[in-house]
This record gives structure tokens, sequence and C-alpha cells, in this order.
């Protein structure tokens, strides 16, 4: 079997030398947490490798493409284990239920916003187990009782020195796992947990060390370029130019694919020369995800449009009677808001190489944010048992949503399919151009609302209807929408929010999408707190208040709340709405909105003017609560790189389409934010204590309504529609 | 058959002479640090250094390279401004992906070299490159703390 060469230390079977903790007996199982659990937390020689040298190896359930989750995890075991960070290396764990660590032990995807928050414990219980072992071995090496012992960052201390971890790692891992070690009590200081400790991948991905998936290469591969169906479902019926593709330098073969013809060479760009010189006669659509041919996303929106009225079902945070004080209200305030569809637009372009071993198995190395969902479809495209396949997680150039299963075309896919036609390791790359014509888009959203007020100007009734879909309903499937069936990724950011309004109904319409839709960074909150803290702006207007105060007077039943609203007014140097005098000579105005997503709390204010009718967003301010932190720098990088995605979604993304098929192919058409739009963001973390929530995706939901509200504030136009640069917005 | 200069080594290369660059440093040369993200010279993140000049190698034919010198980001530390920019970049931590800081570090080396003191203004017009997590405001940071180190 031809041994991989781009592999970083190991044999694709991984554990070969240095190896340690690595026996274990099956433990007990600990008391489950509701999304969490603990129940693979002493599974020591799962997880951790302690080599002769003192370097720590940890799996790590989770994938790292950016959001440092690496260095957070690795922090909250050194914690426990008391080791030094930087000794540690961490890669992402292979499929396998050890690494099962959401959802009570029984799944694990990288996503949610979920990686901290729910396996806080997890990984404090494993360091602490595995320093209850190497403690114990160094009892018995020196005959003494353990309580004789302590450590320090990588070594047992006793009365006569210290012993390296290192040393006692190989006797630590013969000995039983104990079931009973505990992390530190609570109120016990700590070495690094909430600490703004170093990253561990810093210094490879800035000297061009740092493997992604589209970086693999293995013995004896050939490359393949890939042409998909101009609109999804059709499939290659012929290759009319097949001899003389084949005929092109280093062009291996020509192959049809389930919607798509694949060329194979002996390297990506004669694969690319090759293939997209083909005449295809692509056969008329029939198939999976079958796009029509009258598609548009100017169509679409007026069907969702059309459907803004539609009886719907209602959220779980509906109360009183919304639509009825609506029909009798004096005045209501009646808006529609839009959204467009959206490209993930990581920068590492989807990849995937495939080996089929001799013994048997199959090695799969491509970016993904769930192993064993990649491990299920990859054992059906290539009718092999689950146990036969090794899912590698390399880093991740960016995700965002991107790598989840959304349906089987994905080079993974492609890859096995042609491994198995030609008997060879194959790597599949998708150009930017495919990429952009088969994401799993974030979803067009819609949302009409109306809102009517009592007599003390605070809002009585605000009902709202979402028609739409979700990667939720989308991927899982109506009956896993509970009863009645709710799609939360097409409602939340309009429902779920904190605003104590007595009447308030939220509705959702099951409107399919046409073409595949996937989860994106905050998903239905990239919108939809943008539709509902935008309207509620308009509210505050016709009720003739400022915007805070507005926000303040629905949220004086809630501490936390009001206390992240003085937080970020206070982070900005006071509130002021505008518009003002700046002292570079631009007239400004500022916007506030809050957002309530992945069980944390943000506040946000922008600060914009304009310029040549586009908007500058010159400052974002913005403080979040996840209740409570591991590592504040990182917190202060997601919160940037969040709302940095936020605004680029809210000034300029738009994914059109046209006739069933996508237009923008690349960056030329598919605009995202660049250095000359960025603004300064200033971060403020509180820590309210409320139970932890997460970080990596929070950054994004405030971000377009703070701006839209400024924009309003600056002009006293209300934009409804995203992305903001399709039209002028005016000149000041 | 093309010779070319890449980090100082001569190497020869058996690829059509319209071969962009960028797929001769990756599959041929193996030199995988620079980075494919666009093909159309928009992202940035396949920027080397020829001539030391900025340049985007997805752009750039084999056949535009004969007889000049390409610098890649796995020979950054070898030169004492890019080897200043990886320090700055490890001490501000700025990649967080860091799928487009190789083009990112190559494209400061190049601006700091033709200017070793540069505004923002001169940080903007050179540092084009796009980032999709954001990080725009540490890799400033990050020129400005290598520059001041100089």
């Amino acid at each position: 079997m031809p041994a991989p060469l781009n592999l970083s230390r190991r044999g694709a079977l991984g554990l070969a030398g240095g190896l340690i903790l690595a026996l274990g007996l099956p433990q007990r199982p600990a008391r489950a947490q509701a999304m969490g659990g603990t129940q693979h937390a002493r599974k020591v020689p799962a997880y951790l490798t302690i080599e002769p040298s003192g370097r720590i190896t940890l799996k790590n359930p989770f994938a790292e493409g950016g959001q440092g989750i690496h260095t957070a995890v690795a922090q909250l075991v050194a914690e426990e284990l008391d080791a030094d960070l930087a000794s540690f290396t961490v890669e992402t764990a292979p499929a396998g239920a050890d690494y099962q660590v959401l959802f009570n032990g029984t799944r694990r995807v990288t996503g949610g916003s979920f990686s901290i928050r729910h396996t806080y414990a997890h990984f404090r219980i494993l360091g602490a187990t595995a320093r209850a072992m190497l403690l114990q071995a160094a009892a018995q090496r020196l005959a003494v009782p353990v309580a004789s012992l302590s450590t320090e960052p990588g070594f047992v201390i006793h009365p006569g020195g210290r012993i390296p971890y290192g040393a006692l790692a190989e006797a630590a891992a013969a000995l039983p796992i104990p079931a009973d070690a505990e992390p530190k009590a609570a109120g016990t200081g700590f070495r690094l947990i909430g600490k703004p400790a170093p990253r561990l991948d810093t210094r490879a991905k800035s000297t061009g060390q740092a493997r992604y998936g589209i970086d693999m290469r293995v013995d004896g591969m050939l490359q393949a370029a890939i042409l998909h169906a101009p609109r999804a479902g059709a499939d290659p019926g012929e290759v009319l130019n097949d001899a003389a593709l084949r005929a092109m330098p280093g062009v291996h073969s020509v192959h049809r694919l389930p919607g798509a013809v694949a060329v194979l060479a002996d390297n990506f760009w004669r694969a690319r020369k090759a293939v997209e010189a083909a005449q295809v006669a692509w056969t008329a659509v029939g198939g999976q995800a079958v796009v029509p041919e009258d598609f548009s996303s100017a169509s679409m929106l007026e069907t969702l449009r059309s459907q803004a009225d539609a009886p719907g079902n209602p959220a779980s945070d509906t109360q009183g009677d919304a639509p009825a004080i609506l029909r009798v209200a004096t005045k209501t305030i009646t808006a529609d808001y839009d959204a467009p569809y959206l490209a993930h637009a990581q920068l590492e372009p989807p990849s995937a190489t495939v080996r089929f071993n001799a013994d048997g198995t199959l090695d799969v190395w491509t970016p993904n944010q769930a192993p064993e969902q990649f491990r299920a479809i990859a054992a059906r495209e290539a009718s092999l048992a689950e146990d036969r396949i090794r899912i590698h997680t390399p880093l991740l150039g960016g995700f965002f949503g991107r790598h989840f299963t959304y349906g089987t075309i994905h080079p993974m896919n492609q890859a096995i399919r042609l491994a198995r036609a030609t008997n060879r390791p194959v790597k599949v790359i998708w150009t930017r151009e495919e990429e952009f014509a088969r994401d799993a888009y974030r979803p067009m959203g819609f949302a009409r609302l109306r809102a009517s007020l009592g007599p003390d100007g605070r809002i009585a009734a605000l009902h709202a209807t979402t028609p739409g879909e979700g990667p939720v309903a989308k991927h899982f499937g109506t009956a896993r929408l509970g009863n009645p069936p709710l799609d939360t990724s097409a409602v939340e950011g309009v429902a779920f929010k904190p605003y104590a309004i007595p009447n308030r109904r939220i509705e959702w319409v099951h409107v399919p999408h046409p073409i595949n839709v996937g989860f994106w960074r905050s998903v239905g909150h990239s919108m939809n707190d943008f539709f509902l803290e935008a309207f509620l702006d308009e509210v505050a207007e016709v009720a003739g208040q400022d915007p805070l105060a507005f926000r303040r007077a629905h949220l004086a039943h809630s501490p936390r709340h009001l206390a992240l609203l003085d937080a970020v007014v206070d982070l900005a140097g006071g509130w002021r709405r505008g518009p003002f005098a700046a002292p570079d000579g631009t007239s400004r105005a500022r916007g506030l909105a809050m957002a309530s997503p992945f069980g944390t709390e943000v506040a946000t204010i922008a600060e914009v003017s304009l310029r040549n009718g586009e908007v500058v967003v010159h400052d974002l301010f913005i403080a979040i609560d996840p209740g409570s932190i591991v590592n504040p720098a990182i917190i202060r990088a997601q919160v940037e790189s969040a709302a940095a995605i936020g605004l680029s979604a809210a000034c300029f993304e738009e994914m059109g389409f046209e006739d069933g098929r996508p237009i923008p192919r690349n960056f030329d058409t598919y605009r995202i934010l660049s250095r000359a739009e960025m603004p300064k963001v200033h971060v403020r973390i509180l820590e309210s204590g409320a139970p932890m929530g997460g970080v990596g995706e929070p950054g994004t939901p405030g971000v377009p309504p703070a701006v839209a509200n400024a924009i309003a504030a600056l002009t006293g136009r209300r934009i409804r529609s995203l992305p903001f640069a399709k039209e002028r917005i005016g000149a000041a | 058959m093309a010779e070319i200069t890449v980090n100082g080594q001569a190497r020869r290369v058996d690829v059509e002479g319209d071969t962009p660059l960028l797929w001769v440093l990756r599959d041929t040369l193996g030199l995988t640090g620079t980075k494919y993200g666009c093909g159309v010279a928009q992202c940035g993140a396949c920027t080397v250094l020829v001539d030391g000049v900025a340049t985007r190698s997805c752009q750039t034919p084999l056949d535009a390279i004969a007889g000049r010198a390409v610098t890649t980001i796995e020979a950054i530390e070898a030169d004492p401004v890019g080897a200043r920019l990886v320090a700055a970049w490890v001490a501000l931590d700025v990649p967080q992906c860091g799928y487009c800081q190789s083009g990112q570090l190559m494209a400061a080396t190049a601006l700091l070299k033709e200017t070793p003191k540069p505004d923002e203004a001169a940080i903007a017009a050179a540092m084009t490159n796009l980032c999709r997590c954001g990080t725009y405001n540490a890799i400033a940071a990050g020129i400005r703390q290598a520059s001041e180190a100089a």
C-alpha cells in the first residue's frame, strides 16, 4: 500500500510508536448533560498520547477552521492535566463512538457554536483523569502515597524532585482508568482557563506549513477537475469530444458522473484545461435536486412574498393573541423585509482525496464538519462497511457551515467513483466556479412584520410571518420539526427575542427552495435579526422614541440585557443616534441592534457615513455576553471575524439565479468585504455567569441591522432588502 | 521543459508553458504553501514574489517567469523583512483559518521592502488580498509591528 506523502507524522492508521496512555479499560458512564454529556470524558486513551519527549497529542472531536477550537480545547485539558499549552499538538479525531461528545454523547458536529459550551466539563474531566493516572504511576514508582505528590506543568512533583510526564506515561497507560477524578472545584484559580493563551497553529499558518485538504497528496494519485451541469439535476449523456480530451497532455481519462463530467490527469491544471474544453450533451433533467428551468432568485422572492399572509405554524414563544389585537388596532405598522441567497465563499475550494487500500479499507481526506456523517455517505458510495473507512479531517480553510453533508454532489462522492473506476488514488478539486455553482447556499429569507403600539408607547402586538425554508427542514425533513412543525433555522432571530411583548406570534410557512441550501454563519439569525431589529427601529420611530430607550423599555425585566446595553453604550463612548458631524468632516449616525444567538447575548452599535452613494462603516462596537469564557483573545478574534462576514453580507453579497443557473461564479461578480471596507471593531466581553453560550457565530447577526438602523438615522431612508450595495443609498 | 528559479534554487519543470505558476508550484514542485482560491487574480491567496514584486501566481504563466526569481511563503523567513512579518504574525495571532495568510504575508513582504514605514493609505493600496475570516485589522497591525521592528 503506497504511503501518503503529506501526512504530518504518522501512517494512515496512526498510533505507531511513542504511545502511551493507549490501553484502557471500559469506563462507567458518567452523568449525562443535556446537550453535551460526559459519557466519553474518561476515555483517556482515545484522546491523549504523551510521548517520552513530553509532547502531548490531543485528538479533538472538532475541526479547526479558524475558530480556534484546537487551542481552546487544549486549554481545557491542559488546565486539568497541568501541562504546558505549548506542549500540545491537536488534530481532529477520526470518526468513532468515543468522539460523540454532543447530544448526550450520541453525535458530533463542528457547528452551532456548540463546541466549547457543551464540552467544557468533558475536557476538564479528561484532563483530570489523565493527571490522576500520571500521579498514580509516579506513586507506584516511588512507593509513596499519591497524597504526597503534586504536579506542576508537565511534571509530577515529589519531596525529592520531579518526574516529567513523558517518563511516566507508559506506566500510566497500563493502569486502570480512575472513575472518580474530578476537575478543579469551582472558585479555584485557573492557570489557563479565562486567559488569552496564544493559538497553537499560528506559526504553521504564517509560514505556509499548515496543511489543508487541498494540499493532500498520496503516492500514485490522479487529479480530477469537474464540470457540473449548467443546471442542477441534469446528467451528462455523452462527452462529444471524448477522444480529443483524452489526447490532451497528461490526461488519463474522461468520466461521466452524476450531474457532472470529470477529467483525470497527472496534474490539476491539465485536468482543468481538458474538462473546460469538454463538449457535453446534457440529458433532460431528472433525479435528485432538479432546479426548474424558470427558477430565478427574483421569482423566488415573489413566491415567498405571496405566502406572507398565509397561515403558518407558530414558534414556541407565542403568547397572547397578536392577530386579534392587530385587527382592532387603530394604527398598525407593517413592513416586508428580505435577504438573498449567499455563498459561503470560504477561501479554500472544496476537495477530496481518496485511496482504496489493498486491505479493503478506504482513506478519505476531505474538509468536513461531521466525520461520522461523511463516513456514512462514503460507505454508501463505496459499498463498504463503515468500519472499513477512515475519515481524515484536515485544517479547514474557512467553513462557516459549508462542510456539513448536503447531499451526494460532493468531491468525496466524485473521488470515490473515480478511484473505483481507475483503481488509483484520486484527488478532486472544485474550481471556484464549480464551488459557487454547487454550494449549499444560505437561504433567501423574507418576513412580513406587523406591530401595533399600546397606550404606554410600547409594542402591544407583534405578528410576523416568515415563509421559506431553512437547512433544518431542507436536510432533516419535516418529520423532525416537532409538532406543530417549526423550522427553527428559518425563524430564529425573528422569534426567540428577549423583548417583553404581551401579544406575539411568529409564524413559519414552509416554502421549499428548489436549490440546495445549507447552514451559514449564524444561519437564520444572519437575516432574521436584521428583519426584526430594523423593524423595531421603525416601530420606535412611529412611537416617537429613541431606539435605545425603546429597547430598554422592552427589556426592563432582564438585568442581563440592560447590562449588555449599558456595556455597548459605554464602549461606544455614549449613545448618540445622530446625524452628527465627525471630526473628519463627515456626517455620521449610529444604529443599534441586539441578538440572542446560540445561548449568547450580543448588542451592537454601528457608526456610519455615506460616500459616493455607498455606506461607509467606520466603527462597530460589540458587547458580547457568552455567560462565561475560556479564551478572551479567541473570542475577540471570533467576534471581529463574525462581524466582518455580517457586514460583508449586509453590504455586498448576493447569489442571484436566472434560468435555473447561479449567476456569480467567482469573486469578480460575488463581492465580499475587502480591506477597504473593514471598520474598526471594538469588542467588550461580559461574563454574566449565565450558562455558557457559543462565540463563533453570535457576532454576525447584529451587524446588518445596526448598520441599516444607522443608515436610517443618517438619511431617513429605511432599507428593507439586502444587500445595501444593490442600490445607491443617497448622496450625503 | 523549462528551467525556473524558486526560492534560490534552479528547478526544471516539464509542463506546458501556459501552466500557471500557481500549479507549477503546488503540483510540480510540491510547494503547497501557495494557495488556490479563485484562479482569476481576485483573492490573492496565490501571491508570490517574482523578482521581489507581489504577483498573483494563478494568472502568471510559466513562460512569463523564465529567468526571473520566484519567492514563495516556504522561504519567507530567509528574508529579514519576511522574518519580521512572521514574528509579528505570531506575536499578534493574526491568522484565523490561515488559508489566505501565505498570500497576505507575501504581499506584506513586498510592501515593506518597497515602503519600510507604510502609512494606512500605503497599506490599503498594497494589501488587496481577500480574507473571509476578516483578519484585515490584525494584518494591518502585524504590518505596523513588523515595520516598527525594523
